[in-house]
């Protein structure tokens, strides 16, 4: 289980979230939605703690991650898989040694174990027969697919991702929403995703969070946040800029 | 005016604080054993094999202006014989350490700030750290340690170079007599002078490899953010070789030679 109690964060002058509290249940899928430099990855960042907090706490498993330093968040971190936003693949190596990372310190794996574990995550993102190309001969899509195969090829109870769907076509788009679904019941992981894609918001999601204002502002099940009348909800939801009011 | 100068003061204690954490967090790794083998071989490839084109022309040329030099100056007293003894106790002390620290510096510093700050900037340390590891085992220890044992080797390498350079100059340009030469160098450079350049050339190794890691691991974003942590990782190793190299004379001379 995933919980934040009244978590702040500033950088500089700059606060970007203000008192954030959530709980996620385990095996739950959440889709966290809010406005570009609203504070989403950084709050998904906070989860994992690759970010540490002005103030507030983050409970993994009714552990605290924030008084923990780097070697202590290694073994929090192993229940962990995280899809980046751009990927973030190592372009040094080819996709089997990105997807093959994890199991580098595992000595009781043999090569033949690690091949085998790379060629099954490969099978899941439906990218088989690809582990010797290198991160820059794959298209954007690709990259997705073989980040996320990288972030489940040790079978971690959660699995973040950030921003999945940014920048890929429609179709490549619900590529990516069948996949989250995929790993969702074949590992029966528990999902964050951070979004600001609505129609992949609605597919992924068993519930939606959505950041306004520094703060958790709505929350509810994609009906509920799909048919609310708030008025900040659905200026997010129908994509209404306010002109008076321009903020980008 | 104060202020300015106060901020900066700040900010350079501040970078040096967190450097000196940086190489007590790596330091720890290597005496755990936490770096992998096989990245250690890759980096001691890269600064030790990569390295041998530079080491090779920047310690015979040096080692030859250096004896033309001396000898120009020692014929005018009538000790050109010494002329080789003068180039073995600098090339060993002073310019086999130094110059090879420097150049290594604009080579390995630069490519080390670089890789670790693209790294960086495209997320490559946070995806490192997803997967459970210490971005201090995997990027900063293997090249920490290779920089502290291949500068060593690459010093005994100039340092050779230098002084066969300048033999050559001395016997075929001055024509001065190859046995006086060679007696003169052996009497007055001493097994210290071997040490204290070999020593110098551990503590510049480490220097380079820990500010070319800070440099990346603390890059800004973007393009800009690397090139100029790339730019500052020589500037600044060049600078604290310099400086070192100072107190390390001072400290070692009164070590070995009680001076």
């Amino acid at each position: 289980m995933i919980e934040v109690r009244n978590l702040e964060k500033s950088f500089g002058p700059q606060k970007v979230l203000d008192g954030v509290s959530l709980k996620i249940e385990t095996g739950e899928s959440v889709v966290i939605i809010g406005r570009s430099g609203g504070g989403k990855s950084v709050l998904l960042k906070h989860i994992v703690g690759l970010l540490q907090s002005d103030s507030g706490d983050v409970l993994i498993d009714g552990e605290n991650i924030e008084p923990m330093n780097e070697r202590e968040l290694i073994r929090v971190r192993s229940k962990f898989g995280m899809l980046f936003q751009g990927a973030a693949l190592f372009d040094s190596m080819t996709v089997a040694e990105n997807i093959g990372f994890a199991f580098r310190h595992k000595k009781e794996m043999s090569p033949e174990q690690i091949r085998c574990k790379v060629a099954e995550a490969l099978e899941v993102v439906e990218l088989s027969g690809i582990e010797n190309k290198k991160p820059s001969e794959l298209s954007g899509g690709m990259r997705k697919r073989v980040g996320l195969a990288r972030a489940i090829v040790y079978q971690p109870q959660i699995v973040l991702y950030d921003e999945p769907t940014t920048g890929l076509d429609p179709i490549v788009s619900d590529t990516i929403d069948h996949l989250i679904l995929r790993v969702r019941d074949r590992y029966k992981v528990t999902s964050v995703v951070v979004t600001h894609d609505m129609r992949s918001a609605r597919r992924v999601g068993q519930r939606i969070l959505m950041l306004h204002n520094k703060k958790i502002y709505a929350t509810g099940t994609p009906d509920e946040i799909f048919n609310s009348s708030d008025p900040i909800v659905r200026q997010f939801i129908d994509g209404v800029s306010d002109l008076k009011n321009v903020d980008f | 005016m104060n202020f300015f100068a106060g901020t900066w003061v700040a900010e350079w204690v501040e970078g040096l604080g967190r450097i000196a954490l940086l190489a007590t967090e790596a330091i720890g790794s290597m005496c755990r054993f936490r770096a992998a083998w096989r990245d250690l071989l890759y980096q001691l490839y890269f600064v030790g094999v990569k390295s041998q084109p530079v080491v090779l022309i920047t310690g015979s040329f040096i080692g030859m202006v250096f004896a033309a030099q001396t000898a120009a100056q020692f014929h005018k007293v009538k000790m050109d014989t010494a002329t080789l003894a003068a180039v073995g106790v600098a090339m060993c002390t002073e310019l086999g350490p130094v110059l090879t620290g420097l150049m290594i510096a604009g080579r390995v510093g630069a490519a080390i700030a670089a890789e670790i700050g693209t790294m960086r900037v495209t997320e490559q340390i946070d995806a490192l750290r997803t997967l459970a590891t210490h971005p201090v085992d995997y990027l900063v220890a293997p090249r920490l340690l290779a920089g502290v044992l291949a500068l060593p080797l690459l010093t005994a390498e100039a340092t050779f170079l230098g002084i066969s350079a300048g033999f050559g100059v001395a016997v075929y340009y001055y024509n001065i007599d190859p046995v006086y030469l060679w007696v003169n160098m052996l009497k007055h450079t001493a097994d210290t002078d071997v040490a204290i350049g070999l020593i110098k050339a551990v503590i510049f190794g480490g220097i380079v490899a820990l500010v070319g890691c800070y440099k990346g691991m603390t890059c800004g974003e973007g393009a800009e953010g690397v090139g100029r942590a790339t730019t500052e990782a020589v500037v600044y190793s060049s600078i604290a070789v310099l400086i070192t190299d100072f107190f390390l004379t001072l400290s070692l001379n009164a070590l070995f030679n009680g001076v």
